[in-house]
C-alpha cells in the first residue's frame, strides 16, 4: 500500500501543515469581505419560558446597528416554520424540529431569540444588550429519570410528552437467559459525556452576490453539503444558487456535523441586507448553544454462567435528548449496541428511551454513545469477575469472539437492512497483546512501589469495537490539466484528520507523481457537487476507496492516451515521475500535462484515437456494510488517598483499524481520541442546576485534559484488513475515545480494591471517589499503606 | 445606556509588531488579539475562549507570553509584540520548533498551534541552551488546550528541539 517513497521512510509531513505552522491558515474568522457586517444573538436566559414580546427599538436606534431580526422578521423568507433536521427513524414518536429563532416558547438557556446585525461585533453585542425580551418562566425538565414519568412537567408545551423516541434492542431469549442463571449482576449507572469542544468554535460568513445570483456560506462545518441542502430547503433556493465552503476548520468532533439554527439566521440576514454577514460563536455561546452529549441513566442486569460466560443482558437506558432533535437518534442506540462489544452475547433486551429536556439539544461527540455502552458492559464484567472470583482479563478472554468466527454476525438490523456484522479482527490476540505490551504481569511490583510512596495503584482493561466507515459513499474526482498538476476534489471534509494528505498520498502513489503536485480541495460544494462529510470515522473508508478508484481510472486513461501518441502498446508503457514512459527506455515519455492537453482538445480537430475528452475520473465508491475497528486499552493509575486525585501513570492501546495507510496519522487519531476519553472519564462535566441553568460555562469550570495530566500513550497496531473495501481500511477517528473510560474506571476501582468501591458514574471526580469510599464503609486504614501495619482491616 | 454606548472611546497606539512599528487608532475596549487579527490582518493568532484559559491567543509582549484576549490593545503602547507570523526566517525557513511540530504530527487542525509555538519559543529563550525535561515541557504546555493531538506529538517536537540529545523521541 505504502509507496517506498512514502512519508514514513523519509520523515513525516503533511500537506496541511506549512500554512498552519506559519499562521497562514484560513479559518472562517480569518476571512474579511468588503462591507461585511457582524452578528450577535439575543438568547434565552431561561431553560423554559413563554415568549411574550420583544422590544428591539432601542437596539435599532443604536448607531452602527443595521438590523434586528426576530422570528417574525425571518418567517417570510422561509418555506416553513421549523428547520427540518431529523434524520428518518422509525423510533421517533413525534417531530421536534427547531425554529430558526424562538417563535413563542424558549426551550433551553441559550436558545437564539433575536439577532442584531451591526458594523462590528462590539456594536452588535451592544445592540443585543438593548433588546428587551419579555419571558414568562415555565417549569423545566432537567432530570431524565423524572422527565420520563407521566406526571412530569412538559419540556415543550406543543408535544404530547417527553418521551420523544423509544425502541428495544432485542435478540435471543433474554428471559430464559436470566431465569436459571447461576450469576446475575444488577447495577445502575449515571454516565455523562461532554461536548465537542473544538478549540475553534462554530461560525460562518454568508454573502449574497446578486450579479451571480449566488449565496455563499463559508462555514466551520463538518458537512457542507448537508448545510447546502438545508439552506436550499428552508430558503427555497436551488442548489446552484448556494455554495457552502468549509475552509480550514479548527476541529469538529461531532457538533459541527449538525446544522444549527444560527446558520440559517445568518444566511437569511445576508439575503435581507444584501451584505456579507459574519457570526463567530464565542466560547460562552458554545457552552450554551452548541450541541454535544450529556447524560444517560442506565438500569442494567447481566446474567452469566458460573464460569463467567455471558448468558444475556437486559435493562433500560434513558438518554437526555435535549430540547429538540437536531440530527439523528444515534447516541443511545450506539450505546446499546456496544453492550455486545467484542463478546459472544447470546441474548439482549434493552429498552432505549430518548427524553426531551430543557437543555441544549444533544448530538454525537467523538465516540457517539459507544463509550457509554462499552463502559457499562466492561464495568459489568469487572463486577462479575469480582463476584465469581475470576481474574478480570480471564472473564473477558472467555467471552471474546474467536478470530475463527469472523465475520461474526449479530442478529441486529442495520440501517441498510443487513444484520450487524463484525467483518474482521482477532479480539483475543488484541487483548493478549495489550496485556503483554502493558506488562500486566509486572504490575504487582509497580503496585508495591506505589504503596511504598503512599499511593494506591490500580490496573484496568477495556475492550471495544467501533462501527466505522458509514456509507453510502463519498465523492472523489481526480483531474489532471495541461499544467500537469493533479486536482483532487472531494466531498470529504477536514477538521484536522489529515484528509488532504491521506487522499493526496493515495492518488500520488497510483499516478506515480510527487505528492507536491497534488492539490486536494475538500468540503466545497462548488468543486464537489456531491458529498456527505465527516462523521462516524468514515472518510478513509469512503473517500479513500473512491480516490483509489478514480486515480486508477485516470492512470489507465493516461496510458491509453500515451499509447496513441507514442504509438506503443499499453503493456509497454508505465507511469513514473509524472509521465508515461516506455518500459526500459524511460527517456521516451509523455508528461501527464501533455497527455491532458491532448484530450482537452484543439478546436476543430478530433481527439486522438477517439478517446473521450478530459483526463479525469470520478468515483462514488459505495460502501457495503460497515467495517468494525476494535481495540484493547490497558490503563494504570495511582490514586492519592488523601485527595482522591487520580493520576494516569501508564496507558497502552492495541488498535486494529485494518490496513494502516499512514501510521503517524492513525496514531495521532488514536492518541487524540484516548485523551478525549480521559476527559470523559475524569474531568469533563457540563453541569446544570435544577432550573436548567448551565453552571460550567468557562474552561475554568469545565475541565479539558491538559498536557500535564495526560500520560504518554503507547499505541500498537494489529492489522486485520476489512474484506468490505479494496483498501482493507477501517475508520480510526473515535476508537481511542470509546475504550478509555472503561479502562480507566477499571483501573481506579482496582486501585481502591478492598474499600468496597464500585465506579458507577462518569466522570470519576475526586469528590465522587471520596463519597464512594465513604459509602464503601471501610476506612482508608484498610489500605495496605506504610504506617498502617500492612494489614487489611474492615472498618 | 445608549448614550454611553454611542460614545466609543478611541486611543492612539504605536506598537512594534514582529519588528515593524505600527501606529493605529483603536477602540479602547478592543483586546490585543482582535487588534492583531482584524486591525493588522495578522490572523495567525487565534481565539479559543476569550477568557484566558485555552492559550490559543498567546503572543509575546516584550518577550513575555501574554494571553492576548486578556490584554487591551491600548496597553501595548510602546511595547514589542511577537506573533507566529514572525517566527520563520526572512527567507521563509521555518523556526526549528515549527519544523519539529510538523515532523512529529504535533498539530492536526492547527488551531491551537500558533499559541503553542509562542509559549515554546519563550521557553526556549528562558532555557538558554540548558536542556528541558519532558515534565518541564508538559508543565509549560499545560496552559494550552488542544482537542486534537492529545499533546504527545507536541511534547515530542518540543523535546527534539529543547530536550537533551538522548531525549529525542522515537517518532522522529
Ligand atoms: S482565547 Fe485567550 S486564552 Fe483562550
Ligand atoms: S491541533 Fe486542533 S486544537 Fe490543537
Amino acid at each position: 500500500m505504502m509507496s517506498p517513497k512514502g512519508p514514513q521512510s523519509g520523515g513525516f509531513s503533511r500537506l496541511e501543515d506549512d500554512a498552519l505552522l506559519r499562521g497562514r491558515g484560513r479559518f472562517v474568522d480569518d476571512i474579511a469581505l468588503p462591507g461585511m457586517l457582524h452578528a450577535a444573538f439575543v438568547r434565552s436566559p431561561h431553560a423554559h419560558a413563554r415568549l411574550l414580546g420583544i422590544d428591539a427599538e432601542a437596539a435599532r436606534l443604536l448607531p452602527g446597528v443595521h438590523a434586528v431580526y426576530t422570528y417574525a422578521d425571518l418567517r417570510p423568507l422561509m418555506t416553513g416554520d421549523r428547520i427540518g433536521l431529523a434524520l428518518p427513524s422509525g423510533y421517533l414518536r413525534f417531530h421536534v424540529d427547531p425554529y430558526p429563532l424562538v417563535k413563542d416558547e424558549a426551550c433551553y438557556v441559550g436558545e437564539p431569540i433575536a439577532v442584531v446585525i451591526a458594523c462590528s461585533r462590539h456594536v452588535a453585542e451592544d445592540g443585543a444588550n438593548l433588546v428587551e425580551v419579555e419571558l414568562e418562566p415555565l417549569p423545566a425538565v432537567v432530570d431524565i429519570d423524572a422527565g420520563v414519568q407521566d406526571e412530569a412537567a412538559k419540556a415543550r408545551l406543543d408535544c404530547p410528552g417527553n418521551v420523544v423516541a423509544r425502541t428495544q434492542l432485542r435478540y435471543g431469549d433474554a428471559e430464559a437467559a436470566f431465569a436459571d442463571a447461576p450469576c446475575v449482576i444488577r447495577e445502575r449507572f449515571r454516565l455523562h459525556k461532554g461536548g465537542g469542544h473544538s478549540i475553534e468554535g462554530r461560525g460562518l460568513i454568508a454573502s449574497f452576490d446578486a450579479a451571480s445570483d449566488l449565496l455563499t456560506a463559508w462555514n466551520s462545518t463538518q458537512m457542507p453539503h448537508r448545510c447546502r441542502t438545508i439552506l436550499s430547503d428552508m430558503l427555497g433556493l436551488a442548489e446552484h444558487q448556494i455554495r457552502v465552503v468549509a475552509p480550514d476548520v479548527g476541529g469538529g468532533f461531532g457538533p459541527k456535523a449538525v446544522f444549527h439554527p444560527e446558520e440559517l439566521v445568518i444566511a437569511a440576514a445576508a439575503l435581507l441586507l444584501g451584505a456579507p454577514v459574519k457570526w463567530i460563536e464565542d466560547r460562552f455561546e458554545s457552552f450554551l448553544a452548541a450541541v454535544g452529549e450529556r447524560d444517560q441513566s442506565w438500569e442494567i442486569e447481566v446474567a452469566l454462567e458460573a464460569d463467567g460466560r455471558l448468558r444475556g443482558v437486559r435493562g433500560v437506558v434513558r438518554h437526555d435528548h435535549g430540547a429538540c432533535t437536531p440530527y439523528g437518534l444515534a447516541i443511545p442506540y450506539n450505546s446499546a449496541t456496544n453492550l455486545i462489544n467484542t463478546y459472544m452475547l447470546p441474548a439482549i433486551d434493552v429498552d432505549v428511551v430518548w427524553c426531551l429536556t430543557n437543555m441544549v439539544p444533544t448530538s454525537s461527540t467523538r465516540g457517539a454513545g459507544r463509550p457509554q455502552g462499552t463502559f457499562v458492559i466492561e464495568r459489568m464484567l469487572d463486577l462479575a469477575a469480582r463476584r465469581l472470583g475470576l481474574d478480570r482479563a480471564e472473564i473477558r478472554r472467555r467471552n471474546l469472539i474467536p478470530a475463527a468466527r469472523m465475520p461474526y454476525s449479530v442478529p441486529i438490523r442495520m440501517r441498510d437492512g443487513s444484520s450487524m456484522t463484525y467483518d474482521s479482527g482477532d479480539y483475543p490476540q488484541c487483548q493478549a497483546r495489550a496485556m503483554a505490551e502493558a506488562d500486566w504481569d509486572g504490575f504487582a511490583a509497580r503496585r508495591a512501589a506505589s504503596a511504598a510512596a503512599g499511593r494506591l495503584r490500580g490496573i484496568g482493561i477495556g475492550n471495544y469495537v467501533e462501527l466505522t466507515g458509514r456509507g453510502p459513499f463519498e465523492s472523489v474526482t481526480v483531474r489532471i490539466g495541461p499544467s500537469g498538476k493533479v486536482m483532487v476534489a472531494t466531498g470529504a471534509t477536514s477538521q484536522g484528520q489529515s484528509t488532504q494528505t491521506t487522499l493526496a498520498r493515495i492518488v500520488a502513489d497510483i499516478l506515480r507523481v510527487d505528492i507536491g503536485r497534488v492539490h486536494v480541495s475538500c468540503g466545497d460544494t462548488a468543486t464537489s457537487p456531491l458529498g456527505v462529510g465527516a462523521f462516524a470515522s468514515r472518510q478513509t473508508v469512503t473517500a479513500g476507496n473512491s480516490a483509489t478508484e478514480a486515480a486508477r481510472h485516470v492512470a489507465k486513461k493516461a496510458l491509453e492516451i500515451a499509447s496513441v501518441l507514442m504509438e506503443a502498446s499499453v503493456e509497454d508503457l508505465e507511469l513514473d515521475g509524472g509521465a508515461v514512459r516506455l518500459k526500459g527506455v524511460p527517456q521516451m515519455k509523455r508528461e501527464l500535462g501533455e497527455l491532458a492537453r491532448a484530450v482537452n482538445g484543439s478546436i476543430g480537430f478530433p481527439l486522438p484515437g477517439g478517446i473521450a475528452a478530459g483526463l479525469f475520473a470520478s468515483s462514488d465508491f459505495q460502501v457495503q456494510g460497515t467495517p468494525f475497528a476494535n481495540g484493547c486499552h490497558v490503563a494504570e493509575v495511582e490514586v492519592d488517598p488523601a485527595t482522591c486525585q487520580v493520576e494516569i501513570k501508564r496507558y497502552t492501546v492495541v488498535h486494529d483499524c485494518g490496513t494502516v495507510l499512514n501510521p503517524t496519522v492513525v496514531d495521532g487519531q488514536v492518541i487524540g481520541g484516548v485523551v478525549h476519553g480521559i476527559g470523559a472519564a475524569l474531568y469533563e462535566w457540563m453541569r446544570f442546576d435544577a432550573a436548567g441553568q448551565p453552571l460550567t460555562v468557562t474552561y475554568a469550570d469545565y475541565l479539558l485534559p491538559s498536557a500535564d495530566v495526560v500520560p504518554r500513550i503507547a499505541v500498537h497496531h494489529l492489522q486485520s484488513p476489512s474484506p468490505l473495501n479494496p483498501l482493507g481500511v477501517k475508520g480510526a477517528g473515535e476508537g481511542g475515545t470509546i475504550g478509555a473510560p472503561a479502562a480507566i474506571a477499571s483501573a481506579v476501582e482496582h486501585a481502591l480494591e478492598g474499600l468496597g468501591v464500585t465506579i458507577r458514574d462518569l466522570p470519576i471526580t475526586p469528590s465522587r471517589l471520596s463519597a464512594a469510599i465513604q459509602a464503601g464503609g471501610r476506612t482508608l486504614r484498610a489500605l495496605r499503606l506504610p504506617g498502617d501495619g500492612g494489614e487489611a482491616r474492615h472498618g | 445606556m445608549a448614550g454611553r454606548l454611542g460614545m466609543v472611546e478611541m486611543g492612539a497606539i504605536a506598537v512594534t509588531v514582529n519588528g515593524v512599528l505600527r501606529a493605529a487608532e483603536v477602540e479602547t475596549r478592543v483586546h490585543l488579539a482582535d487588534f492583531l487579527r482584524h486591525g493588522l490582518g495578522l490572523t495567525g493568532t487565534h481565539l479559543g475562549c476569550e477568557h484566558g484559559v485555552c492559550g490559543a491567543c498567546t503572543v509575546l509582549v516584550d518577550g513575555v507570553s501574554v494571553r492576548s484576549c486578556l490584554m487591551l490593545a491600548v496597553q501595548c503602547q510602546g511595547r514589542r509584540v511577537e506573533t507566529v507570523e514572525g517566527l520563520a526566517a526572512a527567507d521563509g525557513t521555518l523556526h526549528a520548533l515549527q519544523a519539529a511540530l510538523g515532523a512529529h504530527h504535533g498539530l492536526q487542525c492547527g488551531y491551537c498551534t500558533p499559541g503553542v509555538l509562542m509559549t515554546l519559543v519563550e521557553l526556549q529563550r528562558e532555557l538558554g541552551g540548558r536542556p528541558a525535561t519532558e515534565a518541564e515541557i508538559r508543565d509549560r504546555l499545560s496552559g494550552h488546550l488542544c482537542r486534537c493531538t492529545g499533546y504527545q506529538g507536541m511534547v515530542d517536537a518540543a523535546l527534539q528541539v529543547l530536550g537533551a540529545p538522548d531525549d529525542v523521541p522515537k517518532t522522529a
